[in-house]
């Protein structure tokens, strides 16, 4: 089904949208979109919804199912608090990226903005990824608890960081990838750099072949790179903060 | 505006008639059956509300003033004439009556609203009576030593300081015809001396005469700041004028439900009623609860077309209407009704929290 | 370094009425007593004044006193002041504590008098008389639309927001599973239940055992948004947003990993034995109106079926702040002063920051009446109410209901300690040790805290007759029946109140 979503206030859109669903439609597809926030949330279903456009803030908040793909570029607080399904955007995505997911991918082509992944958490099978293509900004995978994120820094112009400054500060949980090197000052005090070993390469594969099959990237260019991990130090980097 | 009172809790007398088919009548009677429970007031407080009193300036507010001084006076002039257009101005008839003493200066206007004038500062129009309504507030509030006491059409109050029967005479009521009659004789419970603190309770074409104290007062008085009425007055009576003009004249509540407001069905009851109307009523007490009238206390509301008599709803206060052809009585006492009507054709004590409205019959024009 | 600090407490054992049988010894959760030799004895250093011991003791032959230790008398430099330097410059740590400021500012609900009736107005006599205490959250219209029916009646025409109801206008105040036990979770549901009131979940996620408490219940989304999904939602009566919480304005939540067992775990949504980190602030609000956004993230989340209500502690500007929170979409601004309790917090921030209940109350309530925005959104009013009557005056200064905190703990046991982040609470409240929860058993503890709930709404009901109204929305905002004792003009101003004798 195909919804005309121009100048539609968001509201009046998404209703449509949660109607459809209940109307057991599963291929949605939202043409003219531009600035339409809480695309995807609240809904349970595995269904797939694909927005020409650019969509609005919290795309996917609190989603549970949904798989949705963007033919733009996306705004900021996409898969706020996300419990499962993928987004994918084929273009670059703004702050607050995957805040407080617990489930479910996000693929990004291209760059990504501030406070990326942050409070992203992992429970027992539910283990959230974020894969961007490009660059970060600052603040990346903060108080990270869970979960991986990828950066892959594709078609970097020259002289532009892989990633910001304090990049993994407070993170307890979770696997950060870089596909490159990371200077040590960017670092948050509770993280390390580590090698790659063959767990981890099991673990990333199929992560950047869904990325190159979505975006139609090589995997053998990806690879020619070699990857670094950050780990937390502690899952207690607060433990020896208080006086009792 | 005249000094601040705190609030003065009273007991009183309440009285009103209405000729459904518009007939008027003079104050005789009305004075005669609000004499009879001369002990339920104490001689601090007497007043009456009379509709129909001005034929010949229907179209126009009729303001009636309380001044201080005559300077006063002249100041307050200044801004009616600013504001209206006055096409008459005149002090109010009355005459020397032996217990009343000390009146202030009493005048009355009739005004007419420019057109020009129903604009905000923004370009936007403004409702004619928001407009009066406004300038109520302002000269109560705003402006030293006077005090409105009535300002709708066709209509005015009469009010002092002493017993009802001795005010209805001071103001000569005998020479005024009306088709609705409320009379109030009031028990506070200290002294005021204030002429503007007696009943009725007048704005617009709304008159309040009201027995019992509104124990709510203190949310009742914040809830209507929030609308833009100054209750500054103390008077626990003005909160009931301001409501039944916010709730049925502004929001636009019909009469009925206007008086389930402010004395709302026990949730008890709610609960029992079939879902549209526990719907109705629910909504009610959720929206409104902040002009629940609480307290004990027995009211006869009157506008231009209809006189209602609501009760609180435990009905701690009495009140009796009575039928008699195209006339409806109310008062505290079945007998003040008999007093001036011995053969009445239906007569019954109100039910707590059931409105009791008397409308003029269709088509009666006034 | 470690420092010499003398004993808080000690530990008086009257050894002639001990009769040996050791239930002291295992009921303290802190590891005070031992039987040494053929008696009791006590390590008095680790006492802090719980009382397990004292009210468990089958023979009284147990009391607990103040150290009468002597620091040389200074007015400045208080022995509190003297034991917590000592106790950083051992540590190199923020001092920690748990419970509300108990510092000595002035409590203004003891500075103001209810009204009462006499002769002029009638009292209502609340056995006898219908008393109704009932009250709706939820963001209101400023007017009803009817249409009248070909059957004589009027209809609703009006669509209402979603409202929760309160039998009485109580709820228990937000306490996360991790910082109370899950006992005491269970108790607070279903004496919620039982009161037709609402308990708050906290932070740290829904219990699958509480799922079907969900009409009685409020979760939490933090910052850290542990155990936050559709189902979590969708499951309660209100979702709050908390940006704030009075013991620790501006100051994020941590449940150290050593509290995250298995069932912690489970609720959060985390790895066991990982830090539950929800700092202030949200990371996705940063702005009013990103505020508005999150608002409107939960609504579409929930359908718009459910009050959205903001927590925020009170601070200096909170007036401002209540009428953006009002007008950026909530339901329901939940208030919480200085007073309000903690699992932990560091005690410079408890002690220090935040200003009192009844202050916050007032200036937003006068604020939100200004803007004519009083309608759009319930008020919850917390932080260290106490009894009926601190719920009666917080009532007539604005506040729709009140929430109750550690009121609620106390009814369920606590003795305030104020030791809940050590986990090591004898009474099984504040604490994941199964030895000590087992202790608290959550029927008992529920039949408490519904005594507690029915004694305060008589109460309650009797204030209302006395002031003569049978209706608690008669009561809300009518600071007409309070005045003050002892507050000066300014206080007086900010109150809304007149001094007494006006």
């Amino acid at each position: 089904m195909r919804i005309d979503a121009r100048g539609m206030y968001y509201r009046d859109l998404n209703k449509m949208i949660h109607q459809a669903v209940k109307n057991g439609e599963t291929e949605i597809v939202l043409d003219n979109v531009n600035g339409q926030r809480y695309i995807g949330t609240g809904i349970n279903e595995k269904v797939r919804i694909t927005v020409n456009g650019v969509p609005g803030n919290d795309l996917a908040a609190f989603m549970n199912g949904p798989e949705i793909t963007v033919y733009a570029n996306a705004q900021d607080g996409i898969g706020n608090t996300m419990n499962d399904g993928t987004v994918v955007v084929h273009g670059g995505a703004g702050d607050v990226l995957g805040y407080a997911m617990r489930g479910g991918k996000i693929f990004i082509k291209g760059n990504v903005g501030y406070r990326v992944g942050i409070h992203m958490k992992e429970y027992q099978d539910r283990v959230p990824a974020i894969v961007v293509g490009g660059t970060a900004g600052d603040f990346f995978g903060e108080y990270m608890a869970g979960g991986i994120l990828v950066v892959l820094g594709l078609n970097r112009k020259p002289g532009d960081p892989l990633t910001g400054d304090y990049l993994g500060t407070g993170m307890h949980g979770g696997i950060i990838y870089l596909r490159g090197e990371v200077e040590r000052y960017k670092l948050g005090k509770e993280v390390e750099v580590f090698e790659l070993n063959e767990e981890d390469e099991k673990k990333l594969q199929p992560f950047l072949e869904e990325y190159c099959a979505h975006f139609g990237f090589e995997l053998e260019e990806v690879l020619s790179v070699p990857f670094c991990k950050l780990l937390p130090v502690s899952k207690r980097p607060y433990g020896r903060l208080y006086a009792y | 505006m005249i000094g601040t009172f705190p609030r003065i809790p009273s007991g009183c007398a309440i009285s009103g008639m209405m000729s459904k088919k518009g007939r008027r009548m003079n104050g005789e009677a009305v004075i005669k059956s609000i004499a009879l429970m001369h002990d339920r007031s104490n001689g601090l407080g007497g007043g009456f509300a009379a509709y129909g009193i001005y034929p010949d300036f229907k179209n126009h507010y009729a303001f009636h003033i309380l001044y201080s001084s005559k300077q006063n006076r002249i100041d307050t002039e200044t801004y009616l004439k600013d504001k209206f257009i006055v096409d008459r101005c005149e002090p109010i008839p009355t005459r020397n009556v032996d217990n009343i003493t000390d009146p202030p200066i009493i005048w009355r206007y009739f005004l007419l609203v420019d057109g020009k004038s129903l604009y905000d500062n923004a370009g936007q129009p403004v409702d004619e009576r928001d407009y009066v309504v406004e300038a109520v507030m302002y000269i109560n509030n705003c402006l030293d030593g006077a005090f409105v006491i009535s300002s709708g059409k066709n209509m005015g109050a009469f009010k002092g300081v002493g017993y009802p029967e001795d005010i209805g005479r001071f103001f000569c009521l005998e020479d005024y015809e009306a088709y609705i009659w409320t009379s109030h004789g009031r028990f506070p419970t200290n002294t005021p001396g204030w002429w503007g603190g007696a009943h009725p309770f007048c704005l617009l074409d709304w008159s309040v005469v009201h027995n019992g104290e509104i124990s709510s007062y203190g949310i009742n008085k914040r809830y209507l700041e929030m609308f833009n009425y100054r209750c500054e007055l103390q008077t626990d009576t003005e909160v009931v004028a301001y409501f039944v003009d916010l709730l049925h004249r502004k929001q636009g509540i019909p009469l009925e439900l206007t008086c389930k407001i402010l004395a709302a069905p026990f949730w008890q009851e709610i609960d029992r009623m079939e879902p549209e109307q526990r719907a109705v009523y629910t909504a009610i007490r959720q929206v409104y609860g902040s002009a629940l009238l609480n307290g004990p206390f027995s009211f006869i509301i009157a506008n231009s077309r209809a006189m209602i008599g609501l009760n609180d709803r435990i009905k701690l206060r009495p009140m009796t209407v009575g039928i008699k052809d195209d006339m409806v009585y109310m008062a505290s006492e079945e007998s003040a009704i008999r007093e001036i009507c011995p053969d009445l054709d239906e007569v019954w004590t109100a039910e707590a929290g059931e409105p009791v409205i008397a409308e003029l019959e269709e088509g009666v024009e006034v | 370094m470690s420092v010499y600090l003398p004993a808080e407490f000690n530990v008086q054992i009257d050894h002639t009425l001990c009769r040996r049988c050791r239930r002291c010894v295992a009921e303290c959760g802190f590891g005070t007593l031992s039987f040494k030799g053929d008696k009791v004895v006590a390590d008095h250093k680790k006492c802090v004044a719980c009382q397990r011991c004292v009210s468990t003791c089958p023979e009284a032959a147990i009391n607990v006193v103040k150290n009468p230790l002597a620091y040389k008398e200074n007015h400045h430099w208080t022995p509190e002041h003297i034991k917590n330097l000592h106790k950083q410059a051992a540590t190199g740590g923020m001092l920690l504590t748990g419970g509300g400021n108990d510092k000595v500012y002035k409590s203004y609900f003891d500075h103001m008098v209810l009204d009462a009736c006499q002769v002029t107005n009638p009292s209502i006599d609340p056995l006898r008389e219908p008393m109704e205490l009932r009250t709706y959250l939820g963001s209101k219209p400023d007017s009803l639309e009817f249409r009248y029916s070909e059957n004589g009646e009027y209809k609703l025409k009006t669509k209402l927001n979603p409202q929760v109801k309160l039998d009485t206008p109580i709820v228990f105040s937000a306490m996360s599973y991790g910082a109370i036990s899950l006992n005491a979770h269970k108790a607070l549901a279903s004496a919620a239940k039982e009161c037709g009131i609402l308990y708050n979940t906290g932070e740290g996620g829904l219990h699958k055992e509480l799922y079907c408490y969900g009409e009685n219940t409020i979760v939490q989304v933090a910052s850290g948004r542990f155990g936050v999904n559709q189902e979590y939602l969708n499951r309660a009566a209100v979702v709050e947003i908390k940006c704030g919480q009075g013991a620790k304005p501006g100051i994020g939540g941590h449940l150290p990993g050593e509290k995250v067992n298995r069932e912690v775990s489970q609720t959060r949504m985390i790895p066991e034995g990982s830090d539950a980190i929800s700092p202030a602030p949200h990371h996705d609000i940063y702005s009013i109106e990103d505020l508005a956004q999150l608002i409107y993230a939960i609504k579409e989340a929930t359908g718009y079926e459910k009050p959205v209500s903001v927590k925020i502690a009170a601070v200096h500007n909170v007036a401002a702040i209540a009428s953006g929170i009002a007008r950026a979409g909530a339901d329901i601004i939940y208030l919480d002063g200085f007073r309000g309790g903690t699992g932990a917090a560091p005690t410079i921030i408890r002690d220090n920051v935040g200003i009192p209940i009844e202050i916050a109350l007032a200036a937003v309530d006068d604020r939100l009446r200004k803007e004519g925005i009083r309608n759009k959104v319930s008020i919850i009013a917390s932080g260290g109410i106490r009894s009926s009557a601190d719920m009666a005056k917080a009532i007539a200064l604005g506040a729709d209901a009140v929430a109750v905190g550690t009121a609620a703990l106390i009814a369920m046991g606590c003795r305030l300690c104020q030791k809940c982040y050590t986990g090591s609470c004898s009474w099984g409240i504040a604490t994941q040790r199964p030895e000590l929860v087992r202790r608290l058993n959550p029927d008992k503890a529920a039949q408490c805290l519904i005594n507690m709930i029915r004694g305060w709404s008589l109460e309650l009901k009797e204030i209302l007759g006395a002031l003569g109204v049978n209706a608690v929305e008669s009561l809300r905002g009518s600071r007409e029946r309070l005045r003050g004792i002892g507050l000066n003009e300014t206080e007086l101003n900010i109150l809304g109140i007149k001094p007494a004798g006006r």
